[in-house]
């Protein structure tokens, strides 16, 4: 394909025209294929091993009994709800890193998770609250407690317009204190519901079943259709909010759709899962840097997102000695990467 | 391309509850170089802000061919007006090509993202500042002057009738500050835009300007060519500064030479051109 503007080659197909980036459509379907075979293997993993081979026969419809009800009522949803979480996190990162033009800024390192993580946890500890007559659950807890933390930055961050180095500081100290909130409740609560709360905190895919898959799939499912039809804005948000308004994006109102649809992908996940650690923040990062595009492009984010929670899983399940829950993992690849982008951050300014 | 008119009617900008600009009523001729002049924080890239519709006015309105500019669609004003802000940061890693596309959004859709008049455009904005051959470099690695015909060329691919400039020349060294002005009249000259820029530097303002726009605390003092406009007293009342006003040989606009409490020649004593100075030198160093 030639192309009039260099490295801008146009695809068109009847009133369809875009950009033809094949570094983008190849990472995309070698994203997909990689979750496929992490969802394969991961499915396949337990006292009675079944092959990547003999699990994609099986989602085809193939194999015995017995290996179709291990496949799809056994093992399925742990992996299923993985995925989905991935590609929640993911594309939830990708907005907030592009809205604020800052990788720092993920609903991790912003307080949104922990914010959902400390609502269930006052379930867990205190049992659940009774609001006009409705019991809350933990999910509902979760989803309420990273709405309001979203609400409380963005209120206490907004000077004419958000700010993504003010948002970020303020988001770090919100993320403290509910990190504290949350260790006080850990210390009060009766030994019992502290050691569920525990496991829960450490973002876990482990038991999970159908019942889990459903929800989350829906919510994930209509709130990402939501987030990547509002995208065409971002990458002129991505310029700045000046700039973007001259060229006609109605700033606020697609900030806000997009950040709302952020906070609630992020909130949910938490919800389906418990708060797997760094994966908002590090599947952007990981995605810019092998597709070479200015800011992280949403769909890719989130295939990447779901390769790192499901691959993570496996790691967690078959590489160390010890069943851990998932997020132990994420924090373990997510930290250093945070302290890489820092110190490269820090040598950039420098300069 | 049709001619725009620009007028603001009795306008009132504020930051919160500092008044920037009151009661400001002026028209901005069309077709023409109109250049905002003024002391620190006069309230011109105030004004510049809210004739791009950037900043609501607390009262009164700029008009854009009579009608309340606040009362359009963001994305007609975006069809009529390109503004480039005081200087703009491109995200890392993001071309020229990307950048200067971005300038087609206001005639893109979801669907229609990268049509071939987008394509025509956008190569027509490059050729025009000399970008071309640049295209496919990250904007964080090109130079300032570079960087600034850069995001130029991308307000140029907006294909605005009307283009905002808001210091274009900041932190560039002169001779790129007069590459980016000699650019930008060319848009005029030659595609008949109406430019609206805010400069610092008087003596480039007297020269690339055909009106200028005379500020001081929010107020205009007055407006008219550079040759009208600027004199002595006019400097010394809006800047405070004492000067000669001369004939710029190279334009014959207006061309000022500032006269500050030290470092004048002895008007009586008759001194070799370029001596004096040099002399003082040595006898700094020799101390």
């Amino acid at each position: 394909m030639t192309a009039l503007v260099t490295g801008r080659p146009r695809f068109g197909r009847g009133p369809l025209t875009m950009v033809w980036r094949p570094r983008l459509v190849a990472a995309n379907v070698v994203l997909a294929a990689v979750v496929l075979v992490l969802f394969c293997l991961n499915v396949g993993r337990g006292d009675y091993p079944i092959s990547v081979g003999g699990v994609l026969e099986v989602l085809a419809g193939g194999g015995t009994d017995v290996e179709y009800f291990i496949v799809w009522d056994l093992r399925m949803p742990r992996s299923l709800v993985g995925v989905i979480v991935g590609l929640g996190l993911g594309i939830s990162g990708a907005i907030t890193q592009s809205i604020t033009r800052n990788p720092l800024a993920s609903p991790d390192i912003l307080g949104i998770t922990a914010g959902a993580s400390a609502g269930a946890v006052v379930v867990i500890i205190f049992g659940a609250p009774t609001l006009l007559g409705v019991t809350l659950g933990v999910p509902a807890a979760a989803l309420l407690g990273g709405l309001l933390t979203a609400a409380a930055i963005y209120v206490l961050a907004w000077r004419r317009g958000v700010e993504g180095f003010r948002l970020i500081l303020i988001g770090i100290a919100v993320n403290s204190i509910l990190g504290a909130l949350t260790t006080w409740m850990l210390v009060v609560g009766e030994i019992w519901d502290v050691q569920k709360a525990t496991v829960w905190l450490n973002g876990s895919l482990h038991g999970r079943e159908w019942s889990h898959v459903w929800p989350a799939a829906i919510a994930v499912g209509v709130v990402g259709v939501v987030a990547l039809a509002s995208s065409f804005p971002l990458s002129a948000l991505r310029l700045g909010e000046d700039t973007a308004r001259a060229l006609g994006v109605r700033v606020q109102l697609s900030q806000a759709v997009l950040l709302i649809a952020s906070v609630l992908l992020a909130a949910m996940c938490v919800t389906a899962a418990g708060p797997i650690g760094f994966v908002a923040f590090v599947a952007p990062q990981l995605t810019v840097r092998l597709v070479g595009t200015a800011g992280p492009p949403m769909l890719a984010s989130g295939l990447m997102g779901a390769a790192l929670v499901v691959g993570s899983d496996y790691v967690a399940r078959v590489i160390l000695p010890i069943e851990l829950p998932v997020g132990i993992v994420t924090t373990a690849i997510g930290g250093p990467f945070l302290m890489y982008l820092i110190i490269r951050t820090n040598r950039r300014l420098a300069r | 391309m049709t001619v725009h008119q620009i007028t603001a009617a009795g306008l009132r900008l504020a930051y919160g509850d500092r008044v920037v600009v009151d009661d400001l009523t002026t028209t901005i001729p069309a077709g023409q170089v109109t250049t905002i002049i003024g002391p620190n924080g006069c309230g011109k890239s105030t004004f510049l802000r809210a004739i791009a519709r950037l900043l609501k006015p607390k009262a009164g309105e700029v008009l854009l061919d009579g009608k309340a500019i606040t009362s359009m669609r963001t994305r007609d004003v975006a069809r009529v007006l390109g503004m480039l802000p005081q200087s703009p940061t491109a995200p890392e890693g993001l071309t020229v090509a990307d950048l200067v596309a971005k300038g087609r959004h206001p005639h893109q859709s979801w669907l229609r993202q990268w049509s071939r008049d987008d394509e025509a455009e956008v190569d027509v904005a490059l050729r025009l500042t000399g970008m071309q051959a640049l295209a496919g470099r990250p904007v964080d690695e090109l130079s300032g002057g570079q960087r600034q015909r850069a995001w130029i060329s991308m307000a140029l691919a907006q294909e605005t009738d009307v283009l905002l400039l808001d210091e274009p020349t900041t932190y560039l060294d002169l001779a790129h500050q007069v590459e980016v002005l000699d650019l930008v009249d060319k848009l005029h000259a030659d595609l008949g835009r109406t430019i609206v820029m805010v400069l610092h530097d008087l003596n480039l303002a007297a020269r690339y300007s055909d009106h200028l726009i005379v500020m001081r605390d929010g107020k205009v003092v007055t407006s008219g060519p550079p040759a009208d406009v600027i004199d002595a007293e006019l400097l010394r009342d809006v800047f405070g500064l004492e000067s000669q006003v001369l004939v710029d040989p190279v334009s014959h606009q207006p061309l000022i030479i500032p006269v500050g409490t030290r470092r004048a020649a002895d008007p009586e004593g008759d001194v070799p051109a370029g001596a004096d100075g040099r002399v003082r030198l040595e006898k700094a160093s020799a101390r």
